[in-house]
């Protein structure tokens, strides 16, 4: 199938744009060890948001994998993970800030450097967030695609090396119509240097909606009740 | 930082400069200055306290669960532990606890996330989600919804295991237990005293805390 639209996200690039329902956002890892930050609001009321909490929870997980369903803070489910070639992505870290990112792999500007300048993922999403109506507030946990942190019996972070392959792939389908805010900047608890630098190949396809025996609907009974909050919604609306 | 770090504090109650009880289903909102030291006090055991802390003098400057973890390296609070604004700022300090360990993960319950958890029937049932947003609502001011971000649950144990599986375990805390955190900068505390009775955060029975200031 025709993509409706791609791109490619180069190192330090930043996206925001308003999806419509069923639509499968595909990322395309273009080389190893990619990191993408997704933080995600419902287009329609910008107060709605991807909830890192109210999603976990509800699934009994602290991962997410294929079959795994990213929830509001209204209980609505707003993108399911229906491809996913990794089996783990991040939802515990946050993302790079300019000072962490100037302290880990030097202060660089856009001065000395031009487009060459180091971008941090927290000033990449609050640009987009205030490009949206939004701002600092606005910020919360956000899904690192392609990273994994694994969490020892003492609760100490690890992130994981040599996760991601070059070619993984990643794909949400949008369950409600979403403001989908994206930076290519590298994890927070990624130890390498220099800064990496991987491009994301993002594509979005036309997808079918959810049927009765869709895998990440019926995951958990969890993730069934909030299908069916999001049907409510889109019923109520008229979408 | 090991886990089940238990330290107790120096300070005496009658130097408290102020006490309140907090009964389960309410809320609280008040501002630290710097230096000050809050305490919360566990009174009957296994009481989870949803609470969540701006920078006083820049409320949309929320603390961060993530920065916080990924911060210190790890996803428990206790003893020692920094608390961050999403800008990195350090707020508050863990500087005494006697339960050991408290939850960054488990966020507050909501009216929403009750009918996605248990049943569409639950939507009815106190939260704390509600108990945060009537807190807003009578503080006025910049806040609202928009700055609910994920909170810290004191007092209580939500084990992450190696294989990325959360678990929901018996609590750690006990009568008595208390948290004790230092003001880093003027910091605006939230507190929901949880009315959960759908699942055992409460141990089924959420039970009153109480909160106490001294000026260091």
């Amino acid at each position: 199938m025709n993509a409706i639209w791609s791109t490619v996200l180069v190192p330090g690039a930043k996206w925001s744009g308003v999806v419509g329902k069923h639509r499968l956002l595909r990322f395309t890892a273009q080389e190893a060890g990619a990191n993408v930050a997704v933080l995600l609001f419902n287009a329609r009321d910008l107060t709605e948001r991807y909830n890192m909490p109210d999603t976990l929870k509800a699934q009994h997980t602290a991962k997410l994998a294929k079959g795994h369903v990213l929830m509001s803070d209204n209980g609505r489910a707003m993108a399911s993970i229906v491809e996913d070639g990794l089996g783990w992505h991040d939802p515990l870290s946050g993302c790079t800030t300019r000072a962490s990112t100037d302290a880990k792999y030097g202060r660089t500007t856009y001065q000395q450097l031009r487009n060459g300048w180091l971008r941090s993922g927290q000033e990449n999403l609050v640009v987009e967030l205030v490009r949206n109506g939004l701002g600092p507030r606005d910020l919360g946990p956000v899904v690192n695609l392609f990273s994994k942190v694994v969490c020892g019996e003492d609760g100490r972070m690890q992130w994981q090396a040599g996760h991601c392959p070059a070619g993984a792939t990643v794909a949400l389908r949008t369950e409600m119509e979403l403001l989908v805010v994206l930076s290519n900047t590298p994890h927070p608890l990624d130890p390498r240097t220099p800064y990496p630098s991987v491009p994301v190949k993002l594509e979005a396809l036309p997808a079918e909606p959810a049927g009765e025996r869709d895998e990440c609907a019926n995951f958990r009974p969890e993730n069934r009740r909030a299908f069916e909050n999001t049907l409510a919604y889109n019923a109520l609306l008229g979408v | 930082m090991t886990a089940f770090r238990r330290v107790e504090s120096p300070r005496r109650i009658e130097d408290a400069i102020y006490s309140e009880i907090i009964e389960a289903g309410d809320g609280w909102m008040r501002d630290l200055e710097a230096g000050e030291v809050l305490r919360i006090v566990d009174l009957e055991g296994n009481q989870a306290v949803d609470t969540l802390f701006f920078d006083a003098d820049r409320p949309e400057d929320h603390y961060s669960a993530v920065a916080t973890v990924a911060g210190q390296g790890n996803v428990y609070l206790t003893a020692g532990s920094v608390l961050r604004a999403e800008s990195g700022k350090e707020l508050l300090r863990i500087v005494a606890d006697t339960c050991g360990r408290h939850d960054t993960l488990g966020g507050s319950c909501s009216a929403q996330s009750n009918t996605v958890r248990y049943a569409h029937e639950k939507l009815s049932m106190h939260n704390c989600r509600d108990t945060f947003m009537l807190q807003l609502a009578r503080r006025g001011g910049p806040y609202a919804k928009r700055d609910l971000a994920p909170n810290v649950n004191f007092f209580m144990n939500v084990p992450v295991t190696p294989e990325g599986g959360l678990e929901f375990a018996d609590g750690v805390s006990h009568p008595g237990a208390y948290v004790e955190l230092q003001a880093a900068c003027r910091t605006t505390v939230l507190i929901s005293n949880c009315p959960q009775l759908n699942n055992p955060c409460n141990a089924y029975n959420p039970t009153p805390v109480r909160v106490l200031i001294w000026s260091e």
